[in-house]
């Protein structure tokens, strides 16, 4: 389905948006379901998600731990549910264990359906600019240096956006 | 790529006429009159702009002294955006596995 794209409309934020094929109904159980959510929310080849506990009602938790598989490694990270408006609108804080960024940031999951099809916004809003930018450094994928010409390109995509 | 370097190059893209100036300059060097025309901005405005840009290190002055054109720094773009391409493809794994449980799903239903 469509790609992703991730821009940062302000200096707190990161946005993500994507397509999918399928009735948000579904996708909306995919991101509140443990059972579903495990399938996909895995992050880097060779991890797991031993733990995925969710208690999905306003001021409800949630709690997810990964594992990698090899090294034994865990990384966990929880939050509580603000906002619930199933299948269409979901509001969650998060905070990882490992403190990569100073307090707490707020997601904002947008589902919206036309002709069958999903499109997902996913805002992340972060208490300062130095947590968004340690968010955006996580070293959970080996890096890999953009082409001038993708450069480009999401430089022009982040400008259409406004 | 430290820190406050990275702060100043995302405080600088953090605004959608900054970005628009940078998609221009991505096809060639440009006066601040020919930046300022698509914009309805005043010249002022849009050199205040510049300057948060040139102070980010994202474009620099070419060497013609009547006309100053600015032109992309591509490279320190570069570095901003690595940092987002890898956040982009961390979560774009998660989501082809997500078709494919939706693709599943779908199959499921009645």
């Amino acid at each position: 389905m469509g790609t992703l794209k991730v821009t940062t409309p302000s200096d707190r934020e990161i946005e993500m948006t994507r397509v999918f094929d399928a009735p948000r109904r579904l996708v909306w159980d995919a991101y509140t379901k443990p059972d579903l959510i495990r399938q996909w929310l895995l992050g880097p080849p060779g991890w797991s998600m031993p733990v995925c506990d969710i208690d999905l009602r306003v001021g409800g938790k949630y709690r997810y731990v990964w594992r990698n598989d090899s090294d034994g490694t865990e990384m966990g990270m929880g939050g509580v549910y603000r906002e619930i408006r199933a299948p269409e609108r979901l509001v969650t804080t998060e905070r990882f264990d490992q403190a990569w960024y100073q307090g707490e940031g707020v997601g904002t999951l947008v589902l919206l359906e036309q002709g069958g099809r999903t499109t997902l916004t996913l805002t992340m809003l972060y208490e300062s600019r130095e947590a968004r930018e340690a968010v955006l450094k996580t070293g959970m994928e080996q890096g890999v240096a953009a082409s001038y010409d993708r450069l480009a390109e999401l430089v022009a995509a982040a400008s259409r956006k406004r | 790529m430290h820190i406050t370097r990275l702060d100043a190059t995302f405080a600088a893209l953090a605004h959608s006429t900054r970005r628009a100036i940078l998609a221009r300059l991505t096809s060639g060097e440009a006066s601040v009159t020919e930046l300022a025309a698509p914009f309805r901005m005043s010249q002022p405005a849009i050199s205040k702009h510049l300057k948060v840009l040139e102070r980010a290190g994202l474009i620099s002055r070419g060497r013609d002294a009547q006309r100053r054109p600015r032109r992309l720094e591509a490279r320190r773009l570069a570095e901003a955006t690595r940092w987002l391409e890898r956040y982009r493809r961390f979560w774009e794994g998660n989501y082809r596995r997500l078709d494919a449980l939706l693709e599943a799903l779908k199959t499921k239903e009645p």
